[in-house]
């Protein structure tokens, strides 16, 4: 008897070292590439060049690669606040306009209800790579060529089906008891949506802004198509002047600087508010 | 809690929702941004493809004079075929390494959850900072892979992953697959905890072996989800643009260009915006009938018992 509940032990134990060693190797693979990255950032410009074997600073850490990055373009700060001025404005305008949207599709009913909301689904259908051209004439003939606000306003269209979406179930999923109890305490209309709805929404609100600001932080070929100076650069458009490199020669260095600069808010945002994030993703899958 | 809901009638017979134009007041700024930036470029890009458009310059009507041009341009055609190329290849290996993944995460363990989230997190990063960080990885004298090669002797001397077309989609497609296995796996994993539990333990009681299992009971259940995951990584992958342009500006020998890259080409370019336009509704026209194929196919899983 004794043996056999050892054997079976032995055998539960063999099995937990075998998953734990092909998780902690799968994680690795997940892992290493932004690991190589970040550690090989602040290697000093001497090391740079080098391959990353071992990717962490040799001679002390240096900021070198972020002082190198910061000589492209107008500056890191500079399209780093591009960048985060985007983001959150495609945030803030995001949530404003679905969380009205939403309202207004749970709550009212008006003449082509349904088609109107099908029609902003079905959006999803079409690629936006394939209407960059129209949308260039259209903002240049808005007076919003090579504007930040310009691409803030492709970026909340683009995030518009899904917060719509979302925000319309958040809102469908407010008993109705409470609005009508809100109303007769004199609560009406919009005051009604922002003191007494939004809060019992704010799960919602959290999803959809967190997969605007993912969205519009990471997005690249809008960015690369719609900006055409200098000083208006998001990062990944900025980082294709680091990755063509001055006189032919690139600095990896910058590289790397860039990428961690990139990198790590989404890192951040994600880790933090990783159950909104999950939350959107399996109303997604499951819709 | 049940009593009393029995008890009241449901609200949404009660019809108090507001009748009549107030709505359209709430959804106005929503169907406002969709109609400028979405509804109007496409008509437009329609309009546009009907015309020979140069970025300065009067636009000249040439009615189907793009279309015809596109079904002998050579180019587009190649880049038609290497779009289906990366996108039949790059998703059998995302399925091929997300699948075992989602098994492998399934079951509530210790620390499943933190290697749920280590894979997932490649997913939240931009396509274009995962190109940048990888083109340094591959790159033969600064990078990872091609020095460490040589250092276990695996290779004698360095190679150039990205001056090889071969060499070269081998390391978008494994950069891609690193990007987007763990976004793929969330979504194999929600069809799999959907699967009853008793529904497992039955056929194990009834003998049936784990490959039978997965065979006749995991997959057949699994079908409306793997649809799903099919159609997310199919229309992602022909619509490919940034990995190409950042890490081989279209490879060695221009072999590596996508359509997106090859209409961006167009476009922005060469400033062919009529001709791009075309394209665009060609690349459209793909896509929808593409969606409309994945619908039927998310139907057929449900008619299945």
């Amino acid at each position: 008897m004794k043996t056999r509940r050892e054997i079976r032990a032995r055998k539960a134990l063999r099995d937990r070292i075998a998953y734990h060693g092909i998780g902690i190797g799968t994680a690795f693979f997940f892992l290493a590439p932004f690991m190589i990255g970040f550690l090989a950032s602040f290697r000093p410009s001497s090391e740079s060049g080098w391959p990353p074997l071992p990717p962490w600073p040799l001679s002390g850490i240096s900021f070198d690669a972020y002082r190198i990055l910061d000589g492209f373009g107008s500056g890191v700060w500079q399209h780093t606040m591009n960048s985060l001025v985007v983001s959150l404005g495609t945030v803030v305008l995001t949530v404003a306009v679905s969380v009205l949207a939403g309202y207004g599709f749970s709550r009212y009913r008006f003449p082509f209800k349904n088609a109107l909301f099908v029609l902003i689904i079905a959006t999803l259908m079409i690629p936006f790579q394939s209407i960059l051209t129209p949308l260039f004439i259209i903002l240049a003939r808005l007076g919003l060529n090579n504007s930040l606000f310009g691409l803030m306003l492709v970026y909340v269209t683009l995030q518009l089906p899904f917060s719509v979406f979302m925000m319309r179930n958040a809102f469908d999923a407010v008993p109705k008891e409470i609005e009508e109890a809100a109303r007769i305490d004199g609560a009406r209309d919009l005051k009604l949506l922002v003191r007494v709805l939004l809060p019992l929404v704010m799960p919602g609100v959290a999803t959809v802004s967190i997969f605007a600001f993912l969205n519009a932080w990471n997005e690249f070929l809008a960015a690369l198509v719609l900006l055409s100076s200098n000083e208006n650069y998001t990062l990944p458009v900025l980082m294709m002047a680091v990755r063509a490199g001055r006189l032919g020669a690139i600095n990896w260095g910058a590289v790397q600087a860039g990428v961690a600069v990139m990198v790590v808010p989404c890192l951040i945002v994600f880790l933090l508010l990783q159950r909104y994030y999950m939350r959107g993703l399996m109303a997604g899958a499951v819709k | 809690m049940t009593m009393s809901g029995i008890a009241s009638p449901p609200p949404r017979h009660r019809r108090r929702k507001q009748s009549g134009w107030r709505g359209l007041l709430y959804i106005a700024p929503a169907m406002a941004l969709v109609g400028v930036f979405f509804i109007l470029p496409v008509l437009f890009t329609i309009w546009m493809s009907l015309h020979k458009w140069p970025l300065l310059g009067k636009p000249a009507w040439i009615g189907f004079g793009n279309y015809v041009r596109i079904v002998s341009d050579a180019r587009f055609l190649t880049a038609l075929g290497f779009t289906a190329h990366y996108t039949i290849i790059v998703t059998i290996a995302i399925f091929a390494v997300a699948f075992p993944l989602a098994i492998f995460v399934e079951k509530q363990r210790p620390l499943v959850s933190a290697y749920r989230t280590i894979i997932f997190l490649p997913v939240v990063v931009g396509l274009a900072s995962a190109s940048l960080l990888w083109v340094w990885l591959a790159n033969v004298d600064s990078g990872l892979f091609a020095p460490r090669m040589q250092r276990l002797g695996l290779t004698s001397s360095r190679i150039n992953l990205l001056a090889d077309f071969d060499t070269a989609f081998l390391t978008i497609i494994v950069m891609v697959v690193w990007k987007i296995a763990g976004f793929t796996m969330i979504i194999l994993l929600t069809g799999l905890q959907a699967i009853p539990a008793e529904l497992t333990e039955a056929a194990r009681i009834d003998g049936a072996r784990r490959w039978q299992r997965f065979r006749y009971l995991t997959l057949p259940l699994m079908r409306r989800t793997m649809a799903l995951a099919l159609i997310l990584s199919v229309t992602g992958s022909i619509l490919a643009f940034d990995q190409f342009y950042i890490m081989t500006s279209g490879g060695p020998q221009n072999r590596m260009i996508s359509v997106v890259y090859y209409i961006f080409n167009q476009s922005f370019v060469s400033f062919n915006l009529g001709y791009g336009a075309a394209l665009s509704i060609a690349l459209l026209a793909i896509l929808v009938a593409i969606s409309i194929f994945q619908l039927w196919l998310l139907k057929v899983g449900d008619e299945r018992p």
